[in-house]
């Protein structure tokens, strides 16, 4: 699955100032809030949902880098944004290292090959060090999703 | 299961049975279990190029699902043991705590 057929163009932020965990995950799922997801306490929920994964293990992977995400019933199709918090967020990552962009996917509850094709599409992408090195110069919204659509496309 | 020795290169086909694929949390164990020998690493899957098994982009690539085959082959120092190893994290249950509702 490509970034850009579940990525939530409106719900993308290039500037998160942010720089502890559980803000920069509320700051993404208001994002997506306000795109048109998820209606009364959901996002509260989803936010309770993505911190309790992480407790779990850190999706922080290394190399700046982290993909929050957890099932939600709320959605009826996998959704993700992106963040780029361009001071790092201390994200406990496997390499100790802060994290300047994260990819957050919600999906479905009991669609797993929908979360596993994501995070393929995520890996497409990101596994690329000068694509993640293009992603942090990024300064507006549009810059981002300019990169991933390119991205995608070739 | 298949298990055959050549050398220094050892190689198991396992299936996936976790009814989520294997995901995140087993792929971080497979990559940190990895990491902890000196030989080479890798996981094919069906159709697609085998990946590098220390990497946790490698593994992400892999989309391997409930019922699919991944093939696990390690190359050099300690293969055999490395092998044994990573078949175990493949094979450990990541799910077996049900979600609570939402």
């Amino acid at each position: 699955m490509r970034m850009s057929e579940f990525i939530v163009r409106e719900a993308i932020s290039a500037s998160v100032s942010a720089i502890q965990k559980e803000a920069v995950i509320r700051e993404m799922v208001e994002n997506l809030r306000q795109a048109g997801y998820f209606k009364g306490n959901d996002a509260d929920d989803v936010v309770k949902a993505i911190l309790k994964r992480e407790l779990l293990s850190s999706t922080g992977i290394g190399e700046g880098v982290a993909i929050p995400h957890a099932k939600h019933s709320s959605v009826e199709r996998l959704v993700g944004t992106i963040a780029i918090c361009p001071s790092g967020v201390a994200f406990d990552s496997v390499d100790s290292e802060p994290v300047f962009v994260l990819v957050m996917l919600i999906s479905p509850q009991e669609r797993p090959s929908e979360h596993l094709r994501a995070l393929e599409g995520v890996s497409r992408c990101l596994r690329d060090k000068s694509f993640v090195v293009s992603l942090r110069k990024a300064t507006s919204s549009q810059q981002v999703w300019d990169l991933i659509a390119n991205h995608d496309r070739a | 299961m298949t298990d055959a020795m050549t050398g220094e290169t050892c190689r198991l086909s396992i299936a996936i049975t976790n009814p989520q694929g294997f995901h995140m949390r087993p792929m971080q164990a497979f990559v940190e279990t990895a990491c902890r020998f000196a030989c080479e690493v890798s996981v094919g899957i069906a159709d697609k190029q085998p990946v590098n098994g220390k990497s946790m982009w490698g593994l992400l690539s892999l989309g391997a699902e409930q019922g699919m085959k991944i093939i696990i082959e390690t190359t050099g120092d300690g293969a055999a043991e490395a092998l044994k190893a990573l078949a175990e994290v493949v094979e450990r249950a990541y799910d077996e705590v049900p979600e609570p509702p939402a």
